[in-house]
């Protein structure tokens, strides 16, 4: 039996200075991620795109909304300026260094990115958990809400959304981007809540007179978040893709001194035969980064399935 | 007085175009403070849905309820959801089958055996900590303070069930029902569990209904017998006499088909024939009928009411297996 001096070694330990904790499924998982290449691959891209992202107002040479290549653009009649000495990849139809240009879009990609998956991940929670908690008719309005919302098309969805706003900014297109997300997270949590709500460990607790609450949000929720977690590295990828779309298609901010990728795109549609560069760098940058959180999603994906776990 | 008392619980799954299925026909029994009561019959007899109705835990739709199950004088069946929820854990526990699904996968050992103490002891964190611990370590779990910390797939399966008891107990409820508990174990497990079960509820004084499939647990662990057939009770004993002498062609079918150590070399086991699906409605007659060795025409037409044939002995049978005569003088 428990002498008093064991007893106090308890205490001791709980106090923090117990040495042999336990492993989770996140480490676990993280132990299998490190050592996939796949995995790392995306997360060398991630690496490198935040890095740049966060370090372009330093890294970029010149100052992306100023025309100092103007002159070469009128002399030679709308020419758009060449690679050049200090210009590694020429200027835009402005006479802008195309190289700063590129790299403080990567800001405005990795926010647009960010906030939308994490608007969208925060209203398809709320949506998912009321549905998947109580069940019955919430359940039934909730579904019923997301099922319009998943039978438009979702760029199409994210159009008129955007086309909503009488003056588009670059937070609409972040708006625009996570309300088109939020009913594929709603959709897949409420479907982990309900496996979840009829799972052993559920009514063991419910046989324990735990609290309903305590029930949803410690016993049902943290089991349902794991394809939710994956799905939101992968909607990343499409939030940024979506967005480049919005802007390409003029629906992002007006304001092109701060440069975004695919408004970069959508400006160079009418000189993309002569000077296919102008479009390859830009587009080149949003799918590499869309690529990069895809690897790491899906190998997520994989190492957090307990099924593929050993 | 009884610690818990059902009487006539019945349980009646409806679907919509579907023929209501009895799952559970006026089944009662009593449960002394401190008496280890079993529950026995095979898969789909009713066992899990009356553990299940006990403890209020099954869905609101679809299954309607009847009868009374008296918890210390109270009506579970008629208390609210909530009054409900504040006796589940404190004064019934419930340890159920699969122990690595019946615990949450992404939260520590330590902190659901501390939930139940924080919700029904009201007991602060850290101090519910210390108690757990105590906890594991009554139910044998070596290294308790590490276990706390560790999570449900890192214990085996029979530590986890060991979690799963001291979960159950942790409130001291007066009366436990164990679902099945020693059947995802292996046999030696098992023993450990039945025993850990057995010392755990004399030395709490805590009552005991085992839900059970296996004779053998009942032989081990029960006093009182209700051996279910199709969601009626069809014979209930006391254990010892339950063995010498079984009166119900099931009960007897389920004891002749034990593989037994002193039987004759090359003897060869004596199984009951047929399935649960072969049965008759118990409207009909008696719904082992189908499957019995000693049936008679009345069988197929009559339903076989319960009798008390003496020595507190139940018996639902119009020609049940006479006793062996030895018994017979003895008794």
């Amino acid at each position: 039996m428990v002498t008093p001096t064991r007893k106090k070694d308890r205490i001791d330990k709980l106090a923090g200075t117990s040495s042999d904790a336990g492993v989770s499924l996140a480490a676990s998982a993280w132990r299998t991620l490190r050592r996939s290449p796949v995995f790392l691959t995306g997360a060398v891209i991630i690496g490198l795109f935040v890095l740049v992202s966060l370090l372009s107002p330093w890294l970029a040479p010149h100052d992306p909304s100023d025309p100092m290549l103007i002159d070469q653009v009128i002399k030679a009649r709308n020419q758009i300026p060449p690679v050049q000495d200090g210009h590694p990849l020429g200027g835009d139809l402005q006479g802008r260094d195309f190289l700063s240009r590129l790299l403080i879009g990567s800001q405005q990609t990795l926010i647009v990115g960010v906030l939308a998956t994490l608007i969208g991940l925060a209203g398809g929670l709320t949506l998912g958990t009321l549905a998947g908690a109580f069940g019955g008719w919430v359940d039934s309005v909730v579904m019923r809400l997301v099922d319009v919302m998943l039978s438009l098309p979702s760029l199409l969805l994210a159009f008129s959304i955007s086309a909503m706003f009488a003056r588009p900014n670059q937070y609409t297109v972040i708006i625009a981007v996570a309300v088109v997300q939020i009913p594929v997270f709603a959709r897949l949590l409420r479907g982990s809540m309900l496996a979840q709500r009829h799972s052993d460990h559920v009514l063991a607790a419910t046989a324990l007179g735990v609290k309903p609450g305590a029930i949803v949000f410690r016993h049902m929720l943290p089991n349902s978040l794991g394809p939710v977690i994956v799905q939101s590295t992968l909607v990343l990828a499409t939030a940024i893709i979506d967005a480049a779309a919005l802007s390409f298609l003029g629906l992002g901010n007006p304001d092109d001194r701060i440069p975004e990728w695919g408004q970069m795109l959508g400006d160079v549609q009418n000189v993309f035969d002569t000077h296919p560069q102008l479009a390859f760098w830009p587009a080149g940058c949003i799918i590499v980064v869309a690529l990069g959180f895809t690897l790491m999603g899906e190998t997520l994906r994989e190492a957090l399935d307990p099924k593929s776990r050993r | 007085m009884p610690l818990l008392e059902v009487r006539d619980l019945t349980v009646v799954f409806e679907r919509k175009g579907e023929q209501p299925f009895t799952a559970v026909d006026h089944v009662s029994f009593d449960v002394e403070p401190g008496q280890t009561v079993g529950l026995v019959g095979e898969s789909g007899c009713g066992k899990s849905v009356t553990s299940l109705a006990i403890m209020g835990l099954l869905p609101k739709r679809g299954a309607r309820i009847s009868g009374s199950v008296q918890y210390e004088g109270v009506n579970l069946l008629s208390l609210s959801d909530r009054e409900m929820r504040d006796r589940r854990g404190r004064d019934l526990g419930m340890v159920f089958q699969d122990p690595l699904s019946s615990l949450n996968p992404v939260i520590p050992i330590g902190l659901q055996v501390t939930e139940v103490l924080e919700r029904h002891r009201d007991m602060p964190r850290k101090k519910a900590m210390v108690e757990a611990a105590e906890l594991l370590d009554k139910v044998g779990i070596p290294d308790p303070n590490r276990r706390l910390t560790e999570y449900p797939h890192q214990l085996s399966g029979g530590m986890r069930q060991r979690a799963l008891i001291a979960i159950a107990l942790a409130c001291r409820p007066r009366l436990l029902i164990a679902d099945e508990p020693t059947t995802a174990l292996d046999v030696t497990i098992q023993a450990q569990i039945l025993a850990l079960l057995k010392e755990l509820v004399r030395d709490m004084g805590t009552a005991l209904v085992m839900i059970t499939h296996d004779l053998g647990v009942v032989a081990g662990l029960c006093d009182e017998v209700n051996v279910l057939y199709a969601g009626r009770v069809v014979e209930k004993a006391q254990r010892h006499e339950l063995f010498a002498a079984p009166r119900h062609p099931y009960t007897h079918g389920l004891l002749s088909s034990i593989p037994r150590l002193d039987a004759p070399r090359g003897e060869r086991l004596n199984p009951i024939r047929g399935s649960v699906s072969d049965n008759i409605p118990w409207t009909e007659g008696c719904a082992f009928a189908p499957r019995c060795p000693n049936k008679l025409d009345v069988c197929v037409r009559v339903t076989p009411e319960q009798e008390d044939i003496g020595g507190g002995r139940l018996l639902r049978c119009h020609n049940p297996v006479k006793p062996p005569v030895a018994e017979e003088v003895s008794v």
